[in-house]
């Protein structure tokens, strides 16, 4: 059995593949589109129009940034109300033209800073499950570091969920699971075991659809995430838009 | 009204000022309001359990909360049992003593009710279950509760009232959110009405799903409605949050809920909105 801490240090490690990484190797081109059409853009969410596999496709990541300026900005990868304002956005736009999406998550969860609650963090993650739950097209999310809480789930809620390897998908982290329930960060080993928020645990939970292998090179670890996605899309573009749907409600119903 | 209403007794001051009489007070006697301050006597707080004050709504069980909301009602799903599917330590002991303080089988009331003449699905989340978090059963009742409104054609009133996910149930807790919001969306598509009363408190998991998805969001006075954890806010942004940043009158002036209810207007308030803020030719 993997020790789940070790898969929350590879989850987190800063030099694991990154979002900008994921969009220059995936996709042959991408545009990208800015703003939440309700007064700003967060740019701890990057969102688009990019050619995968020949064809395209709606493209969400979070984002760390690079450059210490740039991560402030965003918040370290923890988006802010407008951020998921523009992924539902972005969702329901794709949907209009039968545009698959592909969303790729690594956040420690959403912001929790004051004008998100003033701006209502709470209403634009349920924004999310609203949109994305509904929306007519087929669309797959990846996990690709740390999956954090209903800040991820807002991006995870709708057709498939994919997790690479080395990444982790839990309510909480294993640092405040430890301080909530026991009062004692240092417990948090013991947490992530118990949390079961390794890929291996989430799938015998049926709670993702599949683990992706990493192995050799960034690049080679690219196509295999592109091996995967085009494989799962052609399944979900074969399927009709009233099976599909019903297909994700089954997905969240069985819990 | 309030005007004319003293804000302390003699007696009341009187025990506020000894410290040795309060100690003498048993336990329960004297109530302090978490919104105002005011200490006041416990017997001057009637069914609705308000601040004589402020107005604000102390703490209910869902059962004393369906006491004076409905003339009528039936309870659904009461067999169902909380799941333990992390294996949590000392999770059952936690559930016995939720279950003892609520008469509930989980953190939500579910059932049929008539509110004002009105027949509706009602949930009522009760805060003393595990401080009203959203366990795996939770959300299963309520989403049955959904799922049969909707085949039922009936309207939905969900009073919220919730510290978040239920975290020893872990990520099974978190799927209750896209679970529950997704029941409501089929819902609201067969064209029906969801009500959702804010109680305090209702903050993370709850907020950020099913109790911000109402057609109309009404809230109780000085409730807390928060996604975050002001600790967490607090730690995150190096800086005090203001004492009202997550009181439902800020979350109203920022566009998020439709009005404030008193709770001895909440009867009379939700029976007129079941009547006229839905469908009419249903
Ligand atoms: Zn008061």
């Amino acid at each position: 059995m993997t020790d789940a801490m070790e898969t929350v240090r590879a989850a987190r490690a800063s030099d694991k593949l990154s979002a900008h990484y994921l969009r220059a190797h995936l996709f042959s081109d991408f545009v990208e589109l800015h703003g939440d059409r309700q007064g700003a853009d967060d740019p701890a969410i990057v969102g688009g129009i990019g050619l995968f596999a020949g064809q395209p496709v709606t493209v969400i990541t979070t984002s760390r940034g690079h450059k210490l300026e740039e991560r402030l900005a965003k918040h370290f990868g923890q988006p802010e109300p407008a951020g998921y304002r523009k992924a539902a956005r972005l969702v329901k736009d794709a949907a209009r033209f039968k545009r698959p999406v592909l969303l790729f998550i690594d956040t420690a969860g959403a912001f929790p800073g004051k004008e998100a609650e003033y701006a209502g963090q709470g209403q634009a993650i349920a924004q999310c499950l609203t949109d994305i739950g509904q929306a007519q097209t087929p669309i797959i999310s990846v996990i690709f570091g740390e999956g954090g809480s209903g800040g991820a789930l807002a991006l995870a809620c709708g057709d498939e969920l994919w997790m690479m390897e080395n990444s982790m998908y839990s309510v909480l982290s294993p640092e405040g699971f430890a301080s909530i329930l026991w009062k004692d960060a240092s417990r948090a080993a013991e947490a992530a075991e118990l949390l079961g928020l390794t890929p291996e645990s989430l799938l015998k939970g049926q709670v993702i659809e599949g683990v992706i292998k990493q192995e050799g090179s960034k690049s080679a670890q690219c196509r295999e995430i592109a091996r995967v996605l085009e494989e799962e899309l052609a399944k979900l573009q074969k399927l009709p838009v009233s099976s599909l749907l019903n297909r994700r409600y089954e997905r969240f119903r069985k819990f | 009204m309030r005007l004319f209403e003293k804000r302390n007794t003699i007696s009341e001051r009187h025990v506020k000022a000894n410290k040795r009489a309060e100690d003498l007070v048993p336990s329960g006697l004297m109530q302090r309001c978490p919104n105002c301050g005011l200490e006041f006597f416990s017997s001057r707080l009637d069914k609705y359990k308000t601040c004589p004050d402020c107005d604000y709504g102390f703490r209910l069980t869902a059962k004393e909360r369906l006491a004076w909301l409905c003339e009528e009602s039936e309870e659904w799903f009461k067999d169902i049992q909380p799941s333990d599917p992390l294996h949590f330590p000392n999770y059952e002991a936690k559930v016995a003593a939720g279950k003892k303080k609520t008469g509930l089988n989980e953190a939500v009331w579910t059932g049929l009710a008539k509110i004002g003449g009105q027949e509706t699905a009602l949930a009522i989340m009760d805060p003393f279950f595990i401080m009203g978090s959203l366990g795996q059963m939770t959300g299963e009742k309520l989403t049955r509760l959904i799922e049969a409104a909707t085949e039922k054609r009936l309207p939905i009133v969900v009073f919220t009232a919730s510290g978040g996910a239920r975290m020893q149930e872990g990520i099974y807790s978190l799927m209750q959110m896209a679970k529950v919001v997704n029941a409501v969306n089929r819902h609201k598509a067969a064209g029906l009405l969801y009500l959702v009363v804010l109680t305090d408190p209702t903050t993370g998991g709850v907020t950020a799903s099913f109790a911000s998805e109402g057609d109309i969001t009404l809230a109780e006075a000085h409730a807390m409605v928060a996604f975050a954890g002001r600790r967490v806010i607090e730690q995150t942004i190096h800086e005090q949050l203001p004492k009202d940043a997550q009181r439902a009158e800020t979350v109203l002036k920022h566009g998020f809920i439709d009005r404030i209810v008193l709770r001895q207007e909440e009867k009379g308030t939700l029976a007129w909105l079941l009547k006229y803020g839905g469908m009419q030719d249903d």
